[in-house]
């Protein structure tokens, strides 16, 4: 299917990496990803803390650079894509670009979310560990990848039912995913929350890490960034031997 | 040996000090998780929970559009069987009303049950600064006040303390040793309490609902101290906030399905009280006399609003229990009567004038699990952030409002972020060789507790 592809601000910046494994896994997939040209973010570190004008002046511009286009916008975030998805139709509610934002909003999907939806109607079913498979934490069968730990950001879990998404789409790419203790609960991102109280979020992702290490599998994966890299940035300074990559760099990695 | 410090002014401040206490932060843990696993177990035995739910947040949002008449039907009701009601418009008014009748009743021993509206007046302060003598009967209760500190729980008051802290307490009180044995525990405070019981001239209790048809308030709780400070002194004071109004009893059997499940994960609590009116003629027990007080207290500014969803509340705290920042901070941190993420969302509406309340809209990652929780459905995390929105046009926010508009005129153009987006990939190198940045700034807060991106 032809599809409008949005990497996130993030990714941009900081990871420029999973926007190519992100359009690379949807290529394998049969999907031509277009590469969307002049967006940059979809407004919410300013919608999230209370700055809707300012939000909007940013969501404006990807706004626009979507374009009219009947394609499916798929992003490499839960985050962005619930923005974009869930938040955008009252954003822009009352502007002139209200209905180009409600068409925006019905055609944006979240990259597992599509892959394993794609061309049918099915809606993701849910939240945390449906799709888990048992076993060791090493391998579930020899030769296989080792097991990933998915962590099931908020947006995802709670707005887009991504949660088993993520763990369908890795296991159809033949990933044996696990859930860590308290997967439901947030890592302590949040966005400015995390430069804000910064103690309480580092507090938050302790917990977080040390439900990892307790499940003997060390590769995290999740569809959003931010989550992944305050995770890190926590894992590295505790000396843990974690690795983190987006589940775009897990579904594109080249064979 | 430490020097106790001043309360920081800051919710960070309270935040950061409160995370240096691990023997805390592991009861809250303990509390906040076994609360939740019964909570989940409790509504995962009823067939049609979502649709209990649904209902409830309906009743809830028609009572308070009837909110005037139902007040006044109940009122009407009560005082025909003998209660008296009393209206007050803020905690001086309410402190007054109540401490009239102590006076008047000569009631310098007081018995209290759990109220969470009487933290909100201080009227436990107001009380004893006229001579009365006040003992909480809530076991929870019973221990804050032994420690001299308010609640920190709306449903389980010292939850965050362990069973040892409460041991030395009791011990303390009793002047002898209590053994930190929760049987031993329970069963000092149950003789200590029942002469409090015997002693009071007056009864004060919180009160759960109000029954417009019948005039009734109802009650709940576990212990039988409510029965007890209710039924046993001559005069019984129940407080309530004006919000806490059902139409009829079968309104009331939902909202009772709901409350007990989502807090203590019980089915119903072990006592039920339905009150209706003093002791009538040829009863054996009961007071002589009931007296009602219902708590404006900056409520009925909130009506109408965005943010009247709020009180449809029913304090049952599964929202404290399920937040990732109550769990980590413990409800002391919040410095308000109410934590977790009601208390972040009714604090600022009860005291709009105070700079601290407002700041507790930020103690959220917005994570949405309080909303996905609330057994009446308020949108929890929806209205943190229309309070966030609310605060964003204030002056207390002027530097961050000039930092977001210039953020989003770099933003909105293409170039700029392309710009900024080399300048990342090529200064992030550099900054990541730095041991130590700063602790100045988002970057410098990023960098206390993890390396950079």
């Amino acid at each position: 299917m032809r599809v409008q592809f949005f990497a996130s601000c993030l990714v941009e910046l900081l990871r420029p990496d999973v926007a190519t494994a992100a359009q690379r896994a949807l290529r394998a997939a049969g999907h031509e990803p277009e590469a969307l040209v002049g967006a940059t973010c979809c407004g919410q570190p300013a919608y999230n803390a209370g700055y809707r004008a300012e939000a909007q002046r940013v969501a404006r511009r990807t706004l626009r650079a979507l374009g009219d286009d009947d394609r499916p916008c798929v992003v490499a975030s839960g985050s962005c894509a619930t923005m974009m998805s869930h938040h955008w139709p009252e954003l822009f509610e009352g502007t002139p670009e209200e209905i180009a934002a409600r068409r925006a909003a019905g055609r944006t999907e979240e990259l597992t979310a599509f892959m394993t939806t794609a061309g049918s109607d099915t809606a993701p079913d849910g939240g945390a560990g449906h799709d888990d498979q048992t076993g060791g934490p090493e391998t579930s069968r020899a030769g296989g990848p080792a097991a990933v730990i998915v962590h099931d950001s908020c947006h995802a879990l709670r707005e887009l039912g991504a949660g088993a998404t993520v763990r369908r789409a890795l296991a159809d790419a033949g990933h044996p995913t696990r859930s860590a203790e308290g997967s439901e609960r947030c890592c302590g991102f949040g966005g400015s929350f995390s430069v804000k109280l910064p103690a309480v979020s580092v507090a938050m992702a302790d917990e977080k890490l040390d439900s990892f290490v307790a499940t003997g599998c060390e590769q995290v994966t999740s569809c959003d960034l931010s989550c992944l890299l305050h995770l890190q940035g926590r894992a590295r300074r505790r000396g843990l031997g974690l690795r983190f990559d987006h589940v775009a760099t897990l579904l594109g990695r080249e064979t | 040996m430490s020097v106790p410090t001043a309360t920081p002014v800051s919710f960070s401040g309270r935040a950061e000090r409160a995370l240096g206490d691990e023997r805390m932060r592991a009861a809250i843990a303990r509390g906040t998780g076994l609360m939740l696993e019964r909570r989940h177990e409790a509504i995962s035995a009823l067939a049609n929970a979502d649709e209990l739910r649904d209902a409830a947040s309906d009743i809830r949002a028609e009572a308070l559009r009837r909110l005037p008449e139902l007040l006044e039907q109940w009122s009407d009701n009560l005082t025909a069987h003998g209660g008296q009601v009393h209206w007050a418009g803020d905690a001086d008014e309410a402190t007054a009303i109540i401490a009239e009748i102590v006076n008047r009743r000569g009631g310098k021993v007081i018995a209290k049950g759990k109220s969470m509206i009487s933290e909100e007046i201080h009227l436990n302060a107001v009380l004893e600064q006229a001579g009365a003598e006040v003992t909480e009967t809530d076991l929870g209760e019973f221990i804050q006040q032994l420690a001299g500190e308010p609640p920190s729980h709306i449903v389980a008051p010292a939850m965050h303390k362990d069973r040892f802290e409460v041991a030395d307490l009791l011990s303390a009180d009793r002047g002898a040793p209590v053994s930190p044995e929760i049987e031993a525990e329970a069963a000092y405070a149950r003789r200590r309490l029942r002469q409090a019981f015997l002693d009071a001239g007056v009864g004060i209790t919180g009160v759960n609902f109000a029954v417009a048809s019948t005039g009734s308030i109802c009650l709940v709780e576990n212990e039988g101290n409510g029965r007890m400070c209710s039924s046993l002194p001559p005069t019984h004071i129940a407080l309530m906030g004006l919000e806490r109004i059902v139409a009829d009893f079968g309104d009331l059997d939902v909202m009772l399905n709901l409350l007990a499940r989502s807090a203590t994960g019980q089915a119903l609590t072990v006592y039920t009280n339905i009150i209706t009116g003093p002791r009538r003629t040829g009863e054996i027990d009961g007071p002589e006399e009931l007296h009602v007080v219902v708590l404006d207290g900056g409520r009925s500014a909130a009506l109408g609003t965005e943010f009247s969803p709020a009180l449809h509340c029913i304090r049952c705290g599964a929202c404290l229990n399920v937040c990732p920042v109550y769990r980590q901070v413990g409800g002391h941190a919040y410095e308000s009567v109410y934590s977790g993420p009601i208390g972040a969302v009714l604090t600022p509406l009860l005291k709009p004038e105070d700079p601290a309340a407002r700041e507790l809209s930020e103690a959220s990652s917005l994570c949405g699990a309080c909303t996905e929780i609330c057994p009446v459905r308020i949108p929890l995390h929806d209205l943190l952030l229309q309070l966030r929105q609310r605060d964003a046009r204030g002056d207390a926010s002027r530097l961050r409002r000039v930092g977001f508009w210039l953020w989003s005129q770099a933003w909105s153009r293409r170039w700029i972020f392309r710009a900024m987006v080399l300048a990342a990939r090529a200064g992030l190198p550099v900054l990541r060789r730095i041991r130590r940045l700063p602790n100045v700034g988002w970057l410098g807060a990023w960098h206390r507790g993890r390396e950079l991106p």
